[in-house]
């Protein structure tokens, strides 16, 4: 009689485990099975460019390549002209303030501070010639520079210090011939190197996405879709879809995962609850700085030492710079595992001469929006760099210093190393007060975290956060997380309802045992 | 003891919706513990599924066995009585200890003692009701099914988690009990065996006689 209810105690567990394996698949298979097949299409350019007369005479100046090509595309500079890719600004709505025109041309970061005044050498990533600090680069339609985003040749490259000039000596007409989509090298010869370096800003845009693996990045991986970033970042009318923070402030024009996999892309739909709260992101691209370290810190406090009277650079154990004379120390990092924030797609920003309220404390420089309550709010990874930068402790306002100059003499910290002249020269040139004292304060700016998606097998686990301690979301606490979070009263009584019952089921029947030997005992007797 | 004989106390179904029932919450006891955090056996994500798929599967039993009790009137025999409590009470305070004899008379149509009839009222009525409503918010917390339609909409999880935790604390140490309880029949294997079988040495099958009067 006890065998069949073994056998159907036992067929209930293996249907359990069965269909716990039979519905235990990842990924909803239709979505991904298309996208791949989308993006295996060979990319076929409507026109060669080596066949057209105008790219056949001898050029002799960029500009001279401009005015080829709007002889044909006699509007697209004028998209260009109205993007904040040439502009360097942006209209933003900043909660609290209203509409700012914001963006390169005006933004105050922990890196290299700001363009103003220093515009001859930050313009080797504006997408334009002759720029230079009155902005007169900004209005001639010929200044537009067509071929650092267009050039397929892979040979076209902007010469350091030179207002967004190219390098001289480069073969102009092979170059305007090759022209088309553009491809990830075009992009990252400045998302790359942002900040004066490789991978130095973003700690997920780097030199190693040139050419990755699929552990690096599952999208751009040469030897598997091999995406371009245009394939995501989707372009209208020159407008570059896909926004940083560092930057930006609204909730549009974004790029999306979903835009791609949709909402629901799980095969599992616990799975795709998640992305109710948590972004895509946050599970699928488990660190950052994969291939190359990424600068976490930067103290422009300890600039200025000299050896003989020259600048010099030291290196950390991986060859980064840890000190230069003209920039201070930094603190990179390989492999990191990211910061976690609530981020509802709105920031605000640390816009220049903004008074600092409390210069005690770190000064977060773009605040990102978000919590748990916010229904438009998810988790997000972020990098966090920390800096510590020049300020007015008078005027209590960042100072926007004048790093670079031809020459000595004309305030520039990179020639003359003297925070105080260095400051009037950069303030001057941002139209800002500047009492004359130097002081440093601590700030931090949020890198939201977008690519480096790692392959599905490598995707943060359940348990990395659904963890009782030491999880990856233990700093977000506005929320009751299963797994991490408990009621410590339930706790308490449960444990001691449970050793309760254990010793008193114990002690009953070590009295039960005791009474029947004792029973047993007064038989025999 | 006289008329002894071997009754059948326990029907198939009883037995199977017994076992079934037995094996799915130690199931989810257990998948459940581990999603609280107490352990780490088949990791957080698996744990979920499996505790996900033991609830629907306890869910369809526990429909089966509301119609059976129903349809067979066996529900009658889960009526809390306050007659006879103290005596049970004390046979298991005192009476155990002194060889005393059951002060229950236990009968296929009789078959839970008072206190057994209040321990299962209870779970029946008030635990098992809290546990599953607490488990299915839980699961649909605020969360369009796959994307694709609205639901609950409950500001925090807390409230829902903490009461599914505090059910299964007392779930917990209702097991403890059960199964040292399961010792105290007639013999100390009698209750196990009439539960995998369905017989047990009964004298009678009526109820007893002064309930009735």
């Amino acid at each position: 009689m006890k065998k069949p209810i073994i056998i159907t105690a036992a067929l209930c567990l293996t249907g359990v485990i069965l269909m716990g394996v039979l519905s235990g698949k990842d990924v909803e298979p239709g979505i991904v099975a298309k996208l791949k097949a989308k993006y295996s299409v060979k990319h076929a350019p409507s026109a060669d460019h080596a066949g057209f007369e105008a790219l056949k005479k001898k050029f002799t100046s960029p500009r001279q390549v401009t005015e080829a090509c709007i002889s044909c595309h006699n509007k697209r500079h004028k998209e260009v002209m109205r993007s904040s890719h040439w502009n360097w600004e942006r209209e933003e709505y900043v909660e609290g303030r209203g509409v700012v025109y914001l963006g390169k041309k005006n933004a105050i970061n922990n890196f290299c501070v700001s363009t103003p005044g220093n515009e001859g050498s930050c313009a080797k990533c504006h997408i334009g010639y002759g720029l230079d600090a009155r902005g007169k680069g900004y209005t001639d339609q010929n200044n537009v520079d067509c071929l650092i985003c267009h050039d397929n040749s892979e040979t076209y490259a902007k010469a350091p210090d030179k207002a967004g000039a190219p390098e001289a000596a480069l073969d102009l007409n092979a170059i305007a011939q090759s022209v088309g989509r553009p491809k990830r090298t075009n992009c990252g010869v400045c998302h790359f190197f942002g900040g004066g370096g490789n991978n130095v800003k973003h700690g997920d845009l780097e030199k190693a996405l040139f050419e990755p693996d699929r552990d690096l990045d599952v999208h751009m991986a040469s030897s598997g879709s091999n995406l371009q970033c245009v394939d995501c970042h989707t372009t209208k009318e020159h407008n570059i879809s896909g926004k940083i923070y560092s930057l930006a402030s609204m909730n549009q024009e974004r790029s999306s995962c979903e835009q791609c996999h949709t909402a629901a892309p799980h095969g599992d739909s616990v799975l795709n609850e998640h992305t109710l709260k948590v972004a895509c992101q946050t599970c699928h691209i488990p660190s950052y700085a994969k291939a190359n370290a990424t600068k976490m810190s930067w103290d422009w406090s300890t600039a200025g030492k000299l050896k003989d009277g020259k600048p010099y650079i030291e290196e950390d154990s991986m060859g980064n710079h840890a000190y230069m004379s003209i920039k201070g120390s930094f603190v990179w990092q390989k492999n990191v595992k990211p910061d976690y924030v609530w981020f509802n797609g709105t920031a605000s920003h640390y816009l220049r001469g903004d008074k600092i309220e409390d210069t005690e404390k770190p000064l977060v420089l773009n605040p990102l929006h978000g919590s748990y309550a916010d229904e438009d709010s998810k988790i997000i990874p972020v990098k966090i760099h920390t800096g510590n930068q020049p300020y007015d402790p008078v005027n209590k306002i960042l100072i926007q210093p004048k790093l670079f100059s031809e020459k000595k003499g004309e305030g520039a910290y990179w020639k003359d190393f003297n925070w105080e002249a260095a400051s009037r020269a950069g303030m001057k040139a941002a139209g800002l007060p500047f009492s004359g004292k130097v002081g440093f304060i601590k700030t931090a700016m949020y890198w939201p975290l977008n690519h480096m998606v790692a392959p599905k097998e490598a995707s943060v686990k359940c348990g990395e956060c659904h963890a009782r301690s030491g999880g990856r979301l233990a700093g977000l606490n506005d929320f009751y997380m299963p797994g991490r979070d408990y009621s410590a009263a339930v706790e308490f009584v449960g444990k001691w309802l449970l050793l309760l019952s254990l010793f008193g089921v114990l002690a009953h029947g070590a009295g039960r045992i005791l009474s029947a030997r004792k029973h047993r005992n007064g038989e025999n007797k | 003891m006289k008329n002894i004989k071997e009754v059948l106390i326990y029907s198939g179904f009883e037995r199977f919706w017994h076992w079934a029932q037995a094996g799915l919450i130690l199931f989810l006891a257990f998948t459940g513990f581990e999603i609280h955090g107490a352990y780490s056996f088949l990791g957080f994500g698996d744990a979920v599924r499996y505790h996900n798929i033991a609830a629907y599967l306890l869910i369809v039993l526990i429909a089966f066995a509301i119609f059976w009790h129903l349809t067979t009137g066996e529900w009658r025999q889960y009526i809390p009585t306050t007659k006879n409590i103290a005596a049970q009470l004390e046979y298991y305070v005192f009476g155990i200890f002194r060889n005393a004899p059951h002060p229950t008379k236990k009968t296929a149509l009789c078959k839970l003692n008072p206190l057994q009839k209040l321990t299962y009222f209870s779970l029946k009525v008030f635990l098992l009701p809290a546990t599953l409503a607490s488990g299915l918010l839980y699961m649909f917390y605020r969360y369009p099914e796959g994307g694709t339609t609205g639901s609950l909409t409950i500001e925090t999880l807390r409230t829902t988690a903490v009461i599914h935790t505090a059910c299964a604390f007392a779930l917990a140490a209702f097991l403890i009990t059960h199964l040292y309880l399961i010792t105290t029949g007639k013999t100390v294997t009698a209750n196990l065996k009439a539960m995998l079988t369905g017989f047990e040495d009964l004298e009678g099958t009526e109820c007893e006689p002064e309930a009735e009067k």
